[in-house]
């Protein structure tokens, strides 16, 4: 289901630009690019890199902590999810960072609220209109970067002054699972509805559709995106969406397909970016984190810090960055969340601000109006 | 539901965006009967009835030299019509008025009307006469007399030429003998019943409406002579401003005799006054009443409110704001709970008009249209779309209407479905509605969750 529903969902599409491939005129002034991959529906950031060397690990994640026995190890202490088979590879190669335990200043748990914040670098839901890393582009006296967002429609976080584009492949789209799992809950108690509903998740299931499929659909995702920002006249700023990711019961399967299908996606992000890699940031990031211990359903419910990947060749990678707060019950964030000891805020305009050479505390006052933000140091190679 | 709510869903295309509910859901009911707007701005840029019945015989002439053509810039022009680009703008045209509109009720009304008196573009050759069949020949009959409605919407080019009436002869008529004596027609006492049975049928006396075969006969003999202003009208030909005609010489002469009445012999208004007793027939008045509850509140409408509706009709000698006032007035029409199932059309219509977002004048809504089984003026069949939501409403159709809803709200951008949900159903969002949006993993999702909810499914 990943990015089915951002890239694939263009048959309402007629009055945008997207249905039209993308007119990119003017000349790119800089070799580096920058991808920002938002994850919607809050990732459990446990499972992607999971604080093994943590002694409250096994006992306060049961099922969630079984499957990192073989897994490919970040450091003595964490252990990526083992779906995550390219990032660990780039891990080792020096071309991963991850920070844990990290948040936006967001500390509720709305997913719409938070999404709100993190991408318009607001200090509360709904206070700016435009998002971070529109603003950051908006250096005076330089014509900014070409930004594209890889969606139907731009995203809050690409929003603003900078002209954006954004281009999405017209095929007839289809719900992801998530939202279809939604549906049957909506029609639960419409008598009409839902044997309406049942019987044609029923046919769905006899024409097939399998995780095969959403395979397929993030390695064509990643080629699509690294040709977007191939040569002179590609985009070098590009905004990815993945929804969902809000796991609330069986959160094993539904992880499992998930992180295969995004680990595809980079990797197909990287094979397609060639020699232009080595230019490349990648920052990664999800609204909130997940609780800590499962729920009875067998899946975490809306939590508050959570990890951050940064990916490319630009990174200083090779390293798991955080001041971790320990997963017993005494150290968590009001008894039940990761607490968050690091700012997204701080990551994100060390990381911009680095890639294109702004001057950090600068590009931290634009993208982050009104707020304290100590931008990052050293997250980017050299 | 509540009155507004009823006023806005059950009888329009549901709240605009940022335009919360209010006011006394009766009255805004009556005032948009008096403020309806026949021809709004974005319908007057199309080709009158008349012009597209011209166009018609210019497109068949220009396709015929397409072969051997040389000038690729006319061939593509053409080739872009025959694909059907125009109608697409139209269709556009048709839901961005409704979707826009400030009388959404007497929108619903016009086209319950156009599927009352339903032309299919699927044929080829009413194909661009379909726009104008509903926009200058019914839109402004609508709130007048039923009789002077079935005068301009039955005798249409559109309708003329889509139930073959438009080349049909009398079998007596003097440009009949004239083929047979040149050898080019066979003569006989056949004559083409198409049109005739489809009135009394569909747009009259209704199926059990008291008519037997022999009047239609003797209706399809009155009608004969009634056809399209060609490039070469016999002599004698009367031509009508919106493109339809009556060539005399193929009339069939004499009186007729039709549901018990004569009609003498005076040509074009034979036909006219057949159909003005038809219209305030008594079997007339029941079968619209009928159709009017059906459309608007059940799929099995209260007896009560047909008798409403009919007795309304029968009264008034069938003025039809008459009616519309009957079924405003009626206890029967304000039932809370939401009973028909939108069509995709209402569906649609009521996704843009409620969010705001403007509508494609390209393929892809009519595409839409077409997947959801109901393609804009293409019915199946001339007794127009049914409108029993078992014909449609089935698990596919679901299935996509979800595929849909998913595609929109990626489109919706920074809309907030919490207050969507509030502003739209201020008094019957369900909390398994509610809890599903609040739950939602992202504003998108939240959109997609509301424009399939059972309240937006249902009116």
């Amino acid at each position: 289901m990943i990015q089915r529903r951002t890239l694939l969902g263009g048959a309402m599409a007629a009055t945008l630009t997207a249905l039209a491939p993308p007119a990119l005129g003017r000349s790119a002034p800089t070799d580096k690019r920058l991808v920002f991959i938002m994850l919607r529906g809050a990732v459990d950031g446990l499972s992607i890199l999971a604080p093994i060397g943590d002694p409250a690990f096994a006992s306060q994640r049961g099922e969630l902590g079984e499957d990192y026995g073989s897994a490919p190890r970040a450091g003595h202490d964490f252990a990526f999810h083992p779906e995550l088979k390219n990032l660990a590879a780039l891990y080792a190669k020096g071309d991963c960072l991850a920070h844990h335990a990290i948040a936006s200043n967001y500390r509720e748990r709305s997913h719409f609220d938070a999404q709100n914040v993190l991408e318009s670098g607001g200090t509360r839901p709904y206070e700016l209109r435009s998002g971070w890393l529109n603003r950051a582009l908006a250096v005076d006296d330089q014509a900014p970067p070409t930004a594209m967002a890889l969606a139907t429609s731009i995203p809050l976080a690409l929003r603003g002054p900078t002209p954006v584009s954004s281009y999405a492949p017209s095929h007839v789209p289809e719900a992801s699972e998530d939202l279809m799992r939604r549906v049957s809950m909506l029609y639960a108690g419409d008598e009409q509805l839902h044997g309406l509903w049942e019987s044609a998740l029923e046919t769905r299931e006899l024409t097939g559709d399998d995780a095969t499929k959403d395979l397929r659909n993030a390695e064509k995702s990643g080629q699509l995106a690294a040709s977007l920002m191939r040569g002179d006249a590609g985009a070098r700023v590009l905004m990815i969406e993945i929804n969902g990711w809000d796991s609330h019961s069986r959160q094993v399967g539904q992880l499992n397909r998930m992180l295969r299908s995004y680990d595809a996606l980079i990797g197909a992000l990287q094979t397609g970016l060639g020699s232009d890699w080595a230019n490349t940031l990648i920052i990664s990031a999800t609204e909130f984190g997940r609780t800590v211990k499962p729920n009875p359903s067998r899946g975490t419910d809306h939590g508050t810090a959570g990890a951050a990947l940064l990916m490319g060749g630009s990174v200083n990678g090779g390293q798991v960055l955080g001041d971790w707060p320990g997963l017993a019950d005494s150290q968590l964030y009001e008894g039940r969340d990761l607490k968050p000891t690091a700012s997204l805020e701080s990551l994100f305009a060390g990381a911009v601000a680095d890639q294109f050479a702004m001057v950090p505390s600068k590009a931290a006052q634009r993208m982050f109006p009104g707020q304290a933000v100590t931008p990052m140091q050293d997250l980017l190679k050299g | 539901m509540n009155g507004i709510e009823i006023a806005h869903h059950r009888f329009g295309y549901g709240p605009r965006a940022n335009a919360p509910l209010g006011g006394d859901p009766r009255q805004l009911l009556r005032a948009q009967l008096d403020n309806f707007d026949p021809m709004p701005t974005p319908l007057k840029s199309f080709s009158s009835s008349a012009r597209a019945v011209e166009e018609y015989f210019e497109h068949r002439r220009k396709l015929g030299q397409l072969r051997g053509m040389q000038d690729a810039e006319e061939k593509t022009r053409l080739a872009r019509r025959a694909r059907g680009d125009v109608r697409a703008q139209q269709v556009a045209a048709r839901a961005e008025v409704a979707a826009r509109s400030d009388t959404p009720f007497a929108e619903r009304l016009v086209h319950f009307w156009t599927n009352h008196f339903a032309v299919s573009a699927a044929n080829n050759k009413v194909r661009d006469l379909t726009a104008s069949h509903e926009f200058e020949r019914i839109r402004p009959r609508i709130m007048g007399s039923f009789a002077d409605l079935l005068e301009s919407a039955a005798l249409t080019p559109a309708m003329l030429v889509y139930l073959d009436q438009f080349n049909a002869f009398g079998p007596a008529s003097v440009a009949m003998q004239r083929r047979v004596a040149r050898g080019r027609a066979k003569g006989g006492s056949q004559v083409n019943e198409n049109l005739a049975r489809e009135i009394l049928e569909l747009h009259t006396l209704g199926v059990n409406g008291g008519y037997d075969q022999a009047d239609i006969i003797e209706l399809a003999k009155a009608l004969t002579g009634w056809s399209i202003k060609t490039n070469s009208n016999p002599r004698g030909a009367q031509l009508f401003g919106d493109g339809s005609a009556f060539f005399a010489v193929r009339h069939e002469p004499g009186a007729r005799q039709v549901m018990g009445r004569r009609y003498s012999a005076d040509g074009a208004d034979q036909a006219r006054r057949i159909l003005r007793d038809l219209a305030t027939h008594p079997a007339t008045a029941k079968h619209i009443a009928t159709k009017l509850a059906r459309h608007f509140t059940a799929d099995m409408p209260a007896p009560s409110l047909i008798a409403i509706l009919e007795q309304a009709f029968l009264t008034s000698g069938g003025d039809l704001p008459t009616v519309y006032q009957a079924l405003i007035g009626a206890r029967e029409s304000w039932v809370s709970r939401p009973r028909k199932f939108r069509t995709p059309w209402e569906w649609l219509i009521a996704i843009h008009r409620g969010t705001g977002a403007t509508i494609p004048a390209r393929r892809q809504f009519t595409n839409l249209l077409r997947d959801f089984g109901q393609p804009a003026w293409e019915p199946p069949s001339p007794a127009g779309f049914d409108d029993i939501a078992s014909a449609w409403a089935g698990p596919d159709a679901l299935m996509r209407r979800v595929n849909a809803a998913n595609a929109y709200s990626n489109r919706a951008g920074n809309m907030d479905a919490r207050a969507l949900a509030q502003q739209w159903f201020p008094h019957s969002l369900s909390n398994a509605t509610s809890t599903a949006i609040a739950r939602a993993e992202s504003p998108q999702q939240g959109i997609a969750l509301l424009l399939v909810s059972p309240e937006m499914m249902r009116r």
